[in-house]
């Protein structure tokens, strides 16, 4: 396993390889995951190890199948953990919560419900003690940043695709939460939908600084929105096989980001890692 | 975006959608197009109508020859040719009701029959009319000396024994509700309660009407003994919520345990508490397959009410059949045939009112069928 450390921004790293721990808003530890099947234990993941630093923005790319989402939605606590352990901020997690919030593959919106709607759904949740009024803005100002001022009142069956998942992006940042989990989010979408919703994404990224983990297919997307990009080992017992880091400079453009002498080094070495 | 609300629109949202075709037939907005569609959705329809008349009008004859052909002969071979002759020309006369044959009345018939109940009922509720009118005062009077005023106890009348069938199948639906749909939610929200329940709705689910009726009788009669008052509204309406509330306890148990678990997730991940979680989450997603198995449970109301009235004695359009049926009068037949029509087209005009409430509630408007 050759991990590259070349990033300028990346600081101190401990003796064992570690990032000091006040630094680290996601650890995973020994991590594993076992489904019984009547042939016997299935093992997804196995001895994974992964620690994400705060502001953080990692993309998670393997084979379909590897267990990239099973580790993903471990993380959200939507799925039990069979051994090891997951801690944000030094905690342990136990289930789900608002802390970690999560865009799905697909948009998973009310339908029944308005886009405003879905995303005070969240806000309501978390900002319990806020007033009526402060909640809306909060929900109003997250569909404005991904550019649904105009269809606040629109019920989410009337949307697209692409308009949806804007939703879903707003109803995230809108809980404020610690860690973002994406789950190949703009998998489902046509390309040119997906590039501006890369854009949107990465601008409120770049304005809240959330740690972000994302899964993707798309080895672009990978290098354009992450500070670093894990691979996975193929399944079964899937482990982290090798991380890239990003050197690019933040606030990114596409432009700028296609243009870079090392784009193309990025690039070789995913594709040199999935095709081996 | 502005919403018009047009003839058209409304039309196709109840499912009437032919309306829009008459209409443009009288517009003269119809492309050639359109007459196809013209075609068939009105010419098609209405020609299966006059079909259907001209083979009842054929087949009643047919049987009315076959029973008058029995009468006479009946009469040639037991009393001799002077009885049957007397017997023919009584059937030809058709005025005594004591000979003619008893059997389907043709299409004639039943339209005279409906005629004459209308016109039994502008009867009645004239004489209702009187009567409140000329007690009026005697009532003010009544009701201030602190006395029951006096009602009208005439006989009903046949439009009234639709409304009361009406009152009772609303009720019943009403029962089936408030039992059916709560006891749906926590069943298919709780594993346990599913199984549990399970072999419950198996087994009740099959239970034929009367049996129902036999049951709650049993138990309302004892609860209301010593009562005088009239029990058999009491007893109808609940035997019919109990047959009828099978389809929606059944697909509302299935509706919330079906959830797309997306939205579950996302419920799971801004940990919704309980209530949050079925009242905006769980119930409005299953929705549809609530009113699905509402829209049943309605028709099936319907359907038994028909038969239980009958039992239960209980006024309405069933003990009007029944009462016709053992009454047995020259027009009784065709009575029977108009109230079956009058059945039919009323649970044909539920459907489409409950088709029209789902499509309102409902949020994926291409669902409904």
């Amino acid at each position: 396993m050759s991990t590259i450390i070349e990033n300028k921004k990346t600081e101190i790293i401990t003796d064992n390889g570690l990032f000091p721990s006040n630094d680290v808003m996601l650890d995973l530890k020994k991590l594993k995951k076992v489904y019984p099947t009547p042939n016997g234990d299935y093992v997804v993941l196995e001895d994974l190890n992964l620690q994400i630093k705060k502001e953080e923005f990692v993309t998670i790319i393997g084979h379909s199948g590897c267990g990239k989402t099973t580790m993903l939605s471990m993380i959200a606590g939507l799925n039990p953990i069979s051994g090891g352990n997951i801690s944000v901020l030094g905690k342990h997690i136990k289930g789900p919560g608002p802390d970690r919030g999560v865009i799905f593959q697909s948009p998973s919106l009310m339908p029944w419900m308005t886009a405003l709607q879905n995303v005070m759904l969240g806000v309501n949740q978390v900002f319990p003690d806020a007033t009526k009024a402060q909640r809306n803005d909060i929900a109003k100002y997250y569909l404005q940043k991904v550019g649904l001022e105009d269809a606040f009142n629109k019920r989410a069956s009337e949307l697209s695709q692409g308009m949806q998942q804007r939703v879903g992006i707003a109803r995230a940042f809108a809980i404020k939460p610690k860690v973002l989990l994406l789950d190949e989010p703009f998998g489902m979408l046509d390309s040119l939908t997906r590039g501006e919703l890369q854009d949107i994404l990465i601008e409120i990224w770049n304005k809240e600084k959330i740690t972000a983990v994302m899964i993707t297919h798309d080895v672009d997307e990978a290098i354009f929105l992450a500070d670093r990009v894990v691979m996975m080992t193929s399944g079964p017992k899937a482990k982290i096989g090798d991380i890239l880091d990003i050197n690019f400079e933040r606030p990114r453009t596409r432009k700028s980001v296609l243009e870079h002498d090392d784009y193309y080094k990025y690039r070789k070495h995913l594709i040199d890692f999935l095709e081996h | 975006m502005k919403h018009s609300i047009t003839l058209g629109k409304v039309s196709k949202f109840m499912g009437l959608g032919f309306l829009t075709t008459f209409k443009d037939l009288f517009t003269g907005k119809l492309e050639k197009e359109d007459f196809k569609n013209f075609l068939r959705k009105v010419v098609v329809p209405l020609a299966s109508i006059f079909l259907f008349i001209g083979l009842w009008h054929a087949g009643s004859k047919s049987l009315y020859n076959i029973e008058a052909d029995f009468r006479i002969n009946k009469a040639l071979e037991e009393q001799g040719q002077v009885a049957a002759d007397a017997v023919a020309a009584c059937i030809a006369l058709g005025e005594d009701s004591s000979c003619q044959p008893n059997t389907l009345p043709s299409p004639a018939q039943v339209w005279g029959s409906y005629k004459s109940l209308l016109r039994d009922h502008n009867i009645i509720s004239a004489d209702k009319a009187a009567f409140i009118e000329k007690t009026a005062v005697l009532n003010e009077k009544r009701v201030a000396d602190g006395k029951d005023p006096i009602v009208y106890t005439g006989r009903p009348s046949f439009v009234d024994q639709i409304f009361r069938s009406l009152q009772t199948v609303f009720a019943g639906f009403l029962l089936a509700l408030l039992i059916a749909v709560p006891l749906g939610i926590f069943i298919g929200l709780s594993p346990t309660l599913k199984s549990s329940f399970n072999w419950f709705i198996q087994i009740f689910k099959p239970v034929s009407p009367v049996v129902w009726y036999l049951l709650v009788f049993m138990i309302v009669k004892t609860l209301l003994i010593g009562s005088s008052e009239d029990s058999s509204f009491t007893i109808s309406f609940i035997s019919v919520g109990l047959c009828s509330m099978w389809a929606t306890l059944v697909n509302t148990a299935m509706g919330v345990s079906s959830v797309d678990k997306d939205y579950i997730n996302v419920a799971k991940v801004l940990k919704l508490g309980t209530f949050q979680k079925i009242f905006k989450v769980v119930l409005p997603s299953s929705l549809p397959l609530i009113f699905t198995g509402l829209k049943i449970t309605l028709s099936v109301a319907w359907m038994v009410l028909i038969a239980i009235e009958l039992l239960a004695q209980s006024p309405g359009l069933g003990l009007f059949v029944w009462e016709e049926f053992q009454n047995g009068a020259n027009d009784s037949n065709a009575k029977i045939i108009v109230a079956m029509f009058v059945i039919g087209i009323i649970g044909f005009l539920l459907d489409r009112l409950m088709l029209t409430i789902q499509n309102w509630v409902s949020f994926d408007k291409t669902d409904a069928i």
